[in-house]
């Protein structure tokens, strides 16, 4: 059976790996390039870079980062940050990524979407959302979750994949850097609406809320994090022991 | 050395990093006269098959894989490459394949239970069928990376792996000379790279 998997997801602003906490107060975490290495060998299922530079030469600079990661770490690679035209996707997939992510730039032109998906495949095109409740609504935020985008989220991401995302991460604002716990209730609607996998972020600050996401919605595919893999409060192999005893179907 | 097959089909940058990684002398190349010097050849492939086989064809690519191939040289097709080894496919219509290997390529659509999603994507076990040396360095319970909506059947004379996805699917073919793998070994890490090794050292 397909196994469960764990992504850590690098966030790169010139050249360095930062973590924000509630998507505020940057911390600068290491080396791209090494901690790429490191989890690839510790089990780690597949990396994720959000590219959040601006600038020009912050771009370029993520590229060839991007480039080294790919030369040494042989598991697949989602890139996703900038992302505006399928131009930006030839980028980043000349460097060595698999898969790309979406996001502000499918908010502002969704036939982006539809565009990358005709040229490269639906398995190369990852929609990924930040979703906040408002006013009793799951509302779409955009430009790194500071943007209310008065979308509700289930439409915005069913319309998503019927253009040809094959793949959702749903990342809660609500419980993000928060680690009290992945955000089962938007992640349960997300997982019933849509029949591609679908990748939980937000909120997980122990190996439990790992196995509470994956007992309580058991067709959730992934679960991704950031700074409790970077800080070492949740190692990857403990991580997937924990899960393994825990009936879930992981690669060791 | 050993060439990748340009065709146009695409990305080969993880798949040369891989080799490379592993001290291979590799080269990428849509060259007759390098195809004809290679001592090994990769064919790799992503996308439709219908369109990668036009492209191979267009090239006359084809001929120069199955010419080299009939000469004993050492080929492994990955992912999409395995498929156009075979006689068949219906992927969207009716193709003819290389037809280096008997089989054919049939959508998954139909033949698994409905509630398994498409495409077959993301880690899973191998299961081995039979003994080859490009399997020696993988265990019982190795995942590999798989990202496909077809698969291959009516290749039993060939098969050495499958995985367990609603059936078990056909992994990895290899008879005489000829070989493949329908997940990228490329991204499997550790599990992968020993099957690139293999296929260096076959």
């Amino acid at each position: 059976m397909i196994t469960k998997r764990i992504i850590p997801c690098l966030d790169v602003k010139d050249g360095r790996v930062v973590k924000g906490v509630n998507f505020a107060g940057l911390n600068d975490v290491s080396s791209p390039e090494r901690l790429s290495e490191f989890y690839s060998a510790c089990g780690a299922d597949e990396l994720v870079f959000y590219d959040i530079t601006a600038s020009a030469e912050g771009r370029a600079l993520f590229t060839d980062i991007l480039t080294k990661v790919a030369r040494t770490v042989f598991i697949p690679l989602t890139v996703g940050g900038g992302i505006n035209t399928v131009d930006d996707f030839d980028r980043v997939l000349k460097c060595g990524a698999d898969k790309v992510s979406v996001n502000s730039g499918a908010i502002r032109n969704p036939e982006l979407i539809s565009e990358a998906a005709r040229k490269y495949g639906n398995q190369c095109v990852v929609i990924s959302a930040d979703i906040k409740r408002v006013d009793g609504d799951f509302r779409v935020f955009a430009k790194g979750g500071r943007v209310d985008t008065g979308m509700s989220a289930i439409p915005w991401i069913k319309e998503c994949v019927d253009r040809g995302a094959g793949e959702v991460v749903v990342n809660s604002i609500d419980t993000d850097g928060a680690k009290s716990g992945f955000d089962i209730e938007l992640l349960r609607l997300v997982r019933s609406a849509v029949k591609v996998p679908v990748i939980a972020s937000g909120g997980a600050g122990s190996v439990k809320h790992f196995i509470d996401l994956f007992k309580e919605i058991p067709d959730i595919d992934a679960g991704l994090a950031a700074s409790v893999f970077h800080f070492g409060e949740i190692k990857i192999p403990d991580l997937k022991r924990a899960l393994k005893e825990n009936g879930i179907t992981v690669r060791m | 050395m050993i060439v990748i097959i340009d065709y146009g089909v695409g990305n080969l940058f993880s798949l040369r990093s891989s080799f490379e990684s592993l001290g291979a002398d590799v080269v990428v190349s849509d060259d007759e006269e390098v195809i004809a010097r290679a001592d090994k050849i990769i064919l790799p492939g992503v996308g439709a098959f219908g369109d990668a086989i036009a492209k191979l064809r267009s090239a006359g690519l084809d001929k120069v894989v199955i010419r080299e191939v009939k000469k004993g040289k050492k080929l492994l097709g990955i992912c999409l490459g395995m498929q156009l080894l075979f006689e068949k496919s219906f992927e969207y219509g009716e193709w003819e394949g290389l037809g280096l290997l008997r089989g054919t390529v049939v959508p998954m659509q139909g033949s698994i239970p409905s509630e398994l999603m498409i495409p077959h994507i993301g880690w899973n076990a191998l299961i081995k069928k039979r003994e080859h040396p490009l399997l020696a360095g993988v265990s019982a319970g190795d995942c590999v990376y798989f990202v496909h909506s077809f698969y291959a059947e009516g290749c039993e004379d060939s098969l050495i792996a499958t995985a367990e996805y609603g059936k078990e699917l056909t992994a990895m073919v290899a008879k005489d000379n000829v070989a493949g793998a329908q997940f990228h070994p490329e991204k499997s890490s550790s599990v992968g790279l020993s099957i690139l090794k293999a296929f260096i050292d076959w």
